[in-house]
């Protein structure tokens, strides 16, 4: 059995849906940290039977608005020494800015700097989309 | 309270504030001379990005009737943006020298990224294919100058519906007003957006019928709106040859139409309406681009709180 230590400072996000711990810590950039981060890939978990972890210490800055389009079941742990003061659910972010572009490709944010892309969360249930405020066009949020 | 105010989306504009601008429009229709001094010292920017004749001049004659000034340009290859400035730099600088802006540009969401950087009024002339809410307003007029109410109307929108701006601007608007409904007739093709067909019906509950066939339905519409397939919006030269002539107007299909019909196009037109139809006393496209000036003028002068 493989053993991970807990970490003093920090965040752990924590019940990643398995195969989702990877696509965070690129989107996140965390390779670019200097910091100690931990990916753990297929951790035994009671309630989802399989679960991806990501540790980072002494870093609690992460945009919540990533995890909240790639994995909506993944809960935010801020650790002070070695325990969780806080615990967040993340939930599918309602506004977004700058995470990704519009499909729209007649879109003024697509070749001007300063119109960076926003959108705002179309409810439903099946798919990730956003209406641009800029065009109104819809884009389905895809990793 | 609409001095001060940016207007990128006919939404913008509440059915009141769209009610106020309606009837100084009939004011200074009715009266033209009394209103001939209102913009005097005011400047008004012209930012035409892609040409556009009839927008530009309306906005231009609107200013120079009220007694304003007109500056600008019309082509955006011998401005400063062939130079590769950006929209912000250019109405950061431009805002300084006028009292309020139009702007018209081929990117969508470009007037809405330039109000944010505006120190006076922004006003969207058309973006791409997203939004021309004077065009809007002139068609509200214009159905109120001849409906006598916006109400209780059956309105057919022909053409192309997929990027017409003045299709979705003038659905989003209409369908706040009292017991509208929409007959909207294109090709297949050209159908419009699903997600401003949900919009407009969550949250304004409208009927919307949407049909391919003309001739089926003319019989029973108070307005018929023609539209033309636009060259500029399509991406192959193949496509747009086999949809241009989908929808052609003529007094042969006019004769189902009620007496009483009143027929709109924002015009240019190419052939979706044929000429002999100018001469039927129901055609009144050429006095909707007259009515399309008085409702610049309002919208300005309100704009610049100065509407007596």
């Amino acid at each position: 059995m493989l053993k991970v230590t807990g970490i003093t400072q920090g965040i752990v996000i924590d019940h990643i849906k398995t195969g989702n711990g990877l696509k965070i810590f690129n989107k996140l950039r965390l390779d670019k940290l200097d910091t100690t981060v931990v990916l753990l890939m297929n951790v035994d978990s009671k309630a989802l039977g399989r679960k991806d972890i990501i540790k980072i210490q002494d870093y609690t800055d992460i945009n919540i608005d990533i995890l909240g389009l790639i994995d909506q079941n993944a809960t935010i742990n801020i650790i002070k020494n070695s325990k969780i003061i806080s615990k967040t659910k993340v939930e599918i972010p309602k506004k977004v800015k700058g995470l990704f572009q519009c499909r729209n490709p007649r879109c003024i944010t697509t070749i001007d700097d300063y119109a960076i892309s926003e959108f705002t969360l179309v409810p439903n249930e099946d798919k990730l989309q956003y209406r641009c405020n800029y065009c109104e066009e819809i884009t389905e949020y895809k990793l | 309270m609409l001095q001060g105010r940016h207007i990128i989306d006919a939404s913008d504009l509440s059915v009141e504030e769209l009610s106020t601008i309606v009837n100084l429009a009939l004011k200074m229709n009715a009266d033209p001379e009394k209103f001939s001094n209102l913009c005097k010292g005011k400047i008004l920017a012209t930012l035409f990005y892609e040409p556009s004749t009839r927008t530009r001049l309306s906005f231009e004659s609107a200013m120079l009737r009220m007694g304003g000034s007109v500056i600008g340009f019309s082509d955006a290859e011998t401005s400063s943006v062939k130079k590769g400035e950006n929209i912000a730099d250019t109405i950061r600088v431009l805002s300084n020298y006028a009292h309020i802006v139009v702007m018209r540009h081929p990117r969508e969401g470009a007037p809405l990224l330039a109000s944010q950087y505006s120190r006076v009024p922004v006003i969207n002339g058309g973006d791409g294919g997203h939004q021309h809410p004077t065009q809007t307003l002139t068609d509200i007029l214009t159905i109120k100058y001849y409906k006598k109410d916006i109400r209780d109307i059956k309105i057919a929108i022909c053409g192309d519906l997929l990027f017409g701006r003045t299709v979705h601007s003038l659905l989003k608007t209409l369908s706040r007003f009292p017991n509208i409904e929409f007959v909207l007739i294109s090709p297949s093709e050209l159908r419009i957006p699903y997600h401003l067909k949900n919009s407009i019906i969550e949250k304004h509950n409208v009927k919307i019928f949407e049909t391919t066939s003309l001739e089926e339905h003319i019989n029973d519409v108070n307005v018929l709106y023609m539209t033309r397939i636009q060259k500029e919006r399509f991406f192959s030269e193949d496509e747009y040859i086999k949809l241009k002539g989908s929808y052609i107007l003529t007094p042969e299909k006019l004769k189902h139409a009620r007496k009483d019909l009143l027929l709109m196009h924002p015009l240019p037109r190419v052939n979706e309406i044929s000429y002999e139809v100018d001469m039927d006393p129901r055609a009144k496209y050429f006095e909707q681009a007259r009515l399309g000036v008085f409702a610049r003028m309002a919208l300005i002068a309100l704009l610049l709180g100065r509407s007596h």
